[in-house]
């Protein structure tokens, strides 16, 4: 029971997709212009996340590893049609303000990326609260974005207006640009946070997955082209003696490596399924 | 440590000119353009500016102090970003918009960009385009003489005469500095002589402008229709004051020559075939996310380095 606690925290807060491990970007960006948009997109998002983590988990030993990711696609797909049928039938005006990005919930990062990092190599009760942790925090996220963007661009909070702020309305926040700014302040009273946590010493736990550079434990890492980048704070880990010793050639790859990031980095902000295009390309040259 | 015993690597070149000195001139400068701008549309216009330049220096101010840096106030860059914004403004604009306006340009714009130097676009021009997204309405409400009416290049763009020795004067309607082409020009004058600015940027924006307008304008080589652009509009006061803005324009040569036609093309692109009647702060914003490129794409050949060699060397360097 503790796991599943930690999972739900996890997700919530220490790694939430949103401030953190800045996956989904696209819906976050698109579809925050109020907070019921925002609301709604992340309870569709967490209900489709739940159901395709059990799922997966479920099938996790009958899936052969080289078609995992059709695999998942597949489930996902699957509950994201439900999902959007639903929506169609019970909340049409949110389905109609969604539009497209009900459908692109399948090529969610987030949803792909705990299915391959989590899912895919853990029971169903922890998997579905990891969905759960994630899809709320994903929801929390959004829903703060929203707020924001509709108060300050439209004077009103879920929908209601607010009588002072009538005559004050700041068109530039319910549009694109609104979205990148908001999202940036939030990102770094998020790091402030984290900051002062540190300093009181409380650290949060460093962040993992594709951002934390661990490739290590990454699933992906055989058929990732933009391997390792490098948190700072792995720098600081002691060097062996052996390593030191190792010749010249060592220095040009960990060049390149750098070099690499700086790709993996442009990767992360233009689209949230690239690197899962990437992997996708790989796995046919595999295939030959 | 006093500042004589700083040492850089060479060459020593000893100038008086100064970020607070070069500011000082460009203040200067604008002095023309305002002063007209109040006595045209009236105390308030004089009040706006106060607030745009206030609440820059503060906003500046107020930012440093809360990241901890140095300040920086005292080199008189917040101050040209307020008055500059200011006279882009309509005088009728609410002072809270033009409160929101100047923080939006000094702390997102400049600051979090790492300040003075840093900027990849014109803080008042990032401003005013927040401020037209924003608040389209207040932004091209335009009085004269406190009639409401439209300013003339909206009238121009309608396909009605405009008179051209007015908007040469700046008796017409429009934003606090723009209307008064001669003003505008006087300050400039002023700066060329000070030798702050340089007449590429501003020669090559008007001249292609000039040729975008003979070619696309509909009205062939028609004197007045061309004057009443030129003189219409923010065109002047964004060629001379804010194209040639240090930070956001390019430094090599071929680039600012590039630079300047790129603002020509784009000014006519967005005022002939765009629906609004005004384009310079859009062209001007949107070519100076191009500057890195232009930069990079013109670095000029250094001494000693033969034609021929070149394509390898880069091909090396890549």
């Amino acid at each position: 029971m503790k796991k599943n606690l930690e999972r739900l925290v996890n997700g919530l807060w220490k790694e939430n997709p949103t401030f953190v491990l800045m996956l989904g970007m696209c819906p976050t960006l698109a579809v925050t212009t109020s907070a019921i948009n925002g609301i709604g997109m992340g309870l569709s998002t967490t209900v489709v996340l739940v159901l395709s983590n059990m799922m997966i988990s479920a099938l996790r030993n009958i899936i052969p590893d080289r078609v995992r990711m059709p695999a998942f696609i597949v489930v996902v797909a699957s509950f994201v049609t439900m999902v959007q049928f639903l929506m169609q039938g019970f909340v049409p005006s949110l389905y109609s303000s969604l539009g497209i990005y009900i459908p692109l919930i399948v090529v969610n990062c987030i949803i792909l990326g705990r299915a391959e990092s989590y899912a895919s190599k853990n029971p169903v009760i922890p998997s579905m609260f990891d969905g759960i942790g994630m899809g709320l925090g994903f929801t929390v996220g959004l829903t703060f974005i929203g707020v924001v963007r509709e108060i300050l661009g439209n004077g009103s909070a879920f929908d209601v207006p607010i009588k002072a702020l009538n005559d004050y309305h700041i068109t530039l926040f319910g549009l694109a640009p609104g979205a990148f700014i908001v999202l940036g302040f939030l990102v770094a009273v998020m790091n402030v946070v984290r900051r002062k946590m540190e300093a009181i010493g409380k650290p949060l736990p460093a962040v993992q997955g594709c951002l934390a550079g661990d490739c290590g434990g990454c699933t992906l890492s055989s058929a990732c082209t933009g391997k390792s980048l490098v948190h700072p704070k792995t720098e600081e880990i002691p060097v062996n003696p052996k390593d030191v010793a190792k010749p010249v050639p060592d220095t040009n790859i960990d060049v390149k490596q750098t070099a690499n990031t700086k790709n993996t980095e442009d990767v992360e902000k233009s689209g949230s399924d690239s690197s899962y295009a990437d992997d996708d390309i790989q796995g046919k040259g595999d295939d030959k | 440590m006093s500042d004589l015993l700083k040492v850089s690597s060479s060459p020593h070149v000893r100038a008086k000119d100064d970020t607070t000195r070069i500011m000082l001139y460009v203040i200067l400068a604008l002095m023309p353009t305002t002063i007209f701008g109040v006595f045209n549309f009236g105390l308030r216009a004089l009040i706006l500016v106060a607030v745009c330049i206030v609440t820059c220096v503060i906003s500046e101010f107020l930012f440093e102090k809360a990241v901890g840096k140095k300040s920086t106030v005292g080199d008189l860059s917040a101050v040209v970003t307020g008055l500059l914004l200011a006279l882009n403004l309509p005088f009728t604009l609410p002072y809270w918009q033009a409160v929101l306006g100047s923080i939006f340009a000094i702390v997102i714009v400049k600051m979090l960009f790492g300040g003075l130097g840093q900027n990849f676009m014109n803080p008042a021009l990032g401003g005013r385009v927040f401020l037209v997204i924003s608040f389209a309405a207040t932004m091209t409400h335009f009085e004269f003489d406190g009639v409401a009416e439209a300013t003339p290049l909206a009238v121009l763009k309608s396909g009605e005469a405009v008179n051209t020795l007015d908007m040469l004067i700046g008796r017409t309607g429009g934003t606090i500095g723009e209307t008064s082409a001669i003003c505008i020009l006087i300050g400039a004058i002023i700066l060329i002589l000070l030798g702050v600015i340089d007449l590429t940027i501003p020669g090559f924006y008007i001249c292609s402008f000039i040729a975008f307008l003979v070619l696309f304008g509909g009205h062939g080589w028609d004197s007045t229709f061309i004057v009443a652009h030129l003189c219409g509009g923010g065109l002047m006061l964004g060629a001379f004051f804010m194209a040639t803005d240090y930070v956001t324009s390019p430094i090599t040569p071929m680039g600012k020559v590039l630079f300047g036609i790129c603002l020509g093309v784009l000014t006519g692109v967005f005022r002939i075939f765009g629906n609004s009647a005004e384009g310079v702060s859009f062209a001007i914003i949107f070519s100076n996310l191009l500057v890195p490129l232009i930069e990079k794409v013109t670095v000029p050949r250094a001494f000693g380095i033969t034609r021929t060699k070149k394509p390898k060397e880069v091909k090396a360097n890549e």
